[in-house]
């Protein structure tokens, strides 16, 4: 230990860097996602307000907010599936959609038809379909792909079986699967960990987290705060706006979730800490797309 | 009667042969097409345009154009103006093609009624009389049934994606609203195909039932689409027979065999059989 008072001065920075090599991003790192001004409606209804948010690449960002926050909608504006009515967007250089073989997108399990028939192995190998282009049948290449991205999530073994044969947490391995089988620079997931059992929790972010290491940006959606704390690295609270931004042990604070979440964020008072209970009204059984309110917040 | 002559003896009647070959064809392109249709949801809108096509023959015949092209440009047009409405409509999608749907059949209708002396080459259109095809349409039908099947095994993989996962596919680049618009009109040439065979009120069935019964059959996509062609095809063939030897209309003969077959799986298939849905019923029902 030492009293030279320059040393001590040169401690936080040396904390902070080593904060952000390990949870943050390279500060070198390119903008993945920017959303400037974005707002986006459903017919004359708006869904989302003025955001404006940059992501860096090597992100593993949280989207967090209630249902028809706007969640999913912020992930299909980065994705090109719904235009917003007024703002930019760009998305790994360009226009959304232009870098579409470069994007995995994940939809929320309410919007698969689990009946279908398919296997696991053919539902990963769609994953290939936008690199492959018409006319041209999966190689060689694209099923050792398939199978190392099975492999990755721990259903190797699983390749044969219907997709309506599975679990819910064994659904979103595969669908996982999918996306890292694309290959892609920019993960959009909705509700990746929702509804699944814990084990499964763990090992889909320690996935999501060796991919946002390897350079890739993941965005997530999820209504799972204590996830959201606990293993993502930078969290975006939306509430029709975007509420706050930031790495996710900062945002995820008691006002600012009081403030994304209205009346439904319970603070039980504890050690000085306070713990945080998503309010269990707050399920994922609500329709698409519909807002989805209890009391006056509107 | 020896079987041998059972099954060769209508074959030297030429409509026989032209009807069983046209029968087939029809039975296999509507087989395909019809996997995405029950995978799609999308029997109404067959039904429909089916029906929209009416007007178009019924047009084509006055002003003596090939009668094919007339119900062709009208199923087309209603299938694309249907997928236009269901991606940027207002009202109920189902509300729009049943407003689609009756408002263009009552039009062929009237217009129907407005020509003089005997019209049994329209009125054949609605029942469907495959072994009343000529030579010349055998070949229009081979050659729009071949368009059809190379265009859908050309974006075979396209499709299937865009119709399992529309969100994730589109994400990943594919085009899934032109495949959506191609899908469409498609089943409008598939329509316009087969309203001779079976006509614009049976011709649903036929894409709808292989395919359903597959789905009750087989749990990959491939596999199921196989297993319609197949049926369709023993549908066809055992139909026309029945139809040859019983005196039965043709297309409601292949459209019952394809429903008998439909009802056998749904008793006795292996996922969704009342069987075996009967005899897991009673395993369970001591324990609990």
């Amino acid at each position: 230990m030492t009293n030279d008072p320059s040393l001590e001065g040169r401690g936080i920075p040396v904390v902070e860097e080593t904060i952000a090599a390990d949870r943050a991003v390279p500060a070198a790192a390119q903008p993945s996602v920017v959303l400037d001004g974005v707002t986006a409606a459903y017919g004359r209804r708006t869904a989302l307000a003025d955001v404006t948010l940059s992501i860096p690449s090597g992100s593993l960002l949280a989207v967090i907010g209630p249902n028809g926050a706007g969640k999913s909608t912020l992930l299909k504006l980065i994705a090109g599936l719904m235009r917003p009515s007024s703002g930019r967007i760009t998305v790994l250089g360009g226009p959304p959609g232009t870098a579409a073989s470069s994007i995995a997108y994940l939809p929320q399990a309410e919007a698969v038809d689990w009946e279908f028939p398919v296997t696991v192995r053919e539902v990963v190998t769609m994953g290939r379909y936008a690199r492959l282009g018409f006319w041209h049948e999966p190689g060689r290449e694209d099923r050792d792909r398939v199978a190392a991205a099975l492999a990755t999530v721990g259903m190797a073994d699983s390749g044969e079986r219907q997709i309506g044969a599975l679990s819910g947490g064994q659904r979103r391995r595969v669908f996982l699967a999918r996306a890292i089988a694309a290959d892609p620079e920019l993960y959009l997931l909705d509700e990746p960990v929702t509804g699944v059992d814990a084990r499964t929790q763990e090992d889909l972010m320690d996935v999501l987290e060796a991919e946002a290491r390897s350079g890739k940006t993941v965005i997530a959606t999820t209504h799972d705060l204590i996830c959201a704390a606990q293993r993502f690295h930078q969290a975006a609270l939306v509430n029709g706006r975007l509420v706050a931004h930031g790495s996710a042990d900062l945002v995820l604070d008691r006002r600012l979730l009081s403030e994304t979440y209205g009346g439904h964020v319970l603070v039980l008072p504890g050690d000085g800490e306070g713990l945080i209970i998503d309010d269990a009204h707050h399920h994922d059984e609500a329709p698409k797309g519909e807002r989805h309110y209890h009391d006056g917040t509107r | 009667m020896d079987p041998l002559g059972f099954i060769l003896d209508p074959m030297a009647y030429g409509f026989m042969q032209r009807g069983l070959i046209a029968a087939l064809l029809v039975g296999i392109v509507c087989a395909v097409m019809g996997t995405f249709v029950v995978l799609k949801g999308l029997a109404f809108i067959g039904d429909a345009v089916s029906h929209a096509a009416f007007p178009g023959l019924v047009i084509a015949y006055i002003v003596g154009a090939p009668l094919y092209i007339g119900g062709a440009i009208a199923a087309v047009a209603t299938a694309l103006a249907i997928g236009i409405v269901s991606r940027r409509g207002r009202l109920r999608f189902d509300t729009a093609v049943g407003v689609l749907f009756a408002g263009t059949f009552a039009f062929g209708v009237m217009l129907f009624s407005t020509i003089k002396g005997y019209v049994a080459d329209l009125l054949g259109y609605l029942l469907g009389n495959v072994l009343g095809i000529g030579i010349g349409d055998l070949v229009q039908v081979a050659f729009l049934g071949a368009v059809v099947l190379i265009i859908v095994l050309a974006v075979r993989k396209e499709l299937l994606f865009a119709t399992f996962d529309p969100l994730g596919a589109a994400a990943s680049g594919l085009p899934v609203a032109g495949l959506e618009y191609l899908l469409l009109a498609l089943l409008g040439v598939t329509i316009v195909v087969s309203i001779q065979a079976v006509g614009i009120i049976m011709v649903v069935a036929m894409l709808v039932t292989p395919a359903a019964t597959a789905q009750l059959l087989v749990v990959r996509f491939g596999r199921m689409m196989a297993v319609a062609v197949v049926l369709a095809a023993v549908s066809a063939v055992v139909g026309l027979y029945l139809s040859f030897y019983l005196n039965l209309a043709s297309g409601a003969s292949i459209v019952l065999v394809e429903t008998l077959l439909f009802v056998i799986a749904l008793i006795l298939g292996p996922k969704t059989g009342l069987l075996s849905r009967a005899a897991r019923g009673a395993a369970i029902a001591p324990s609990g």
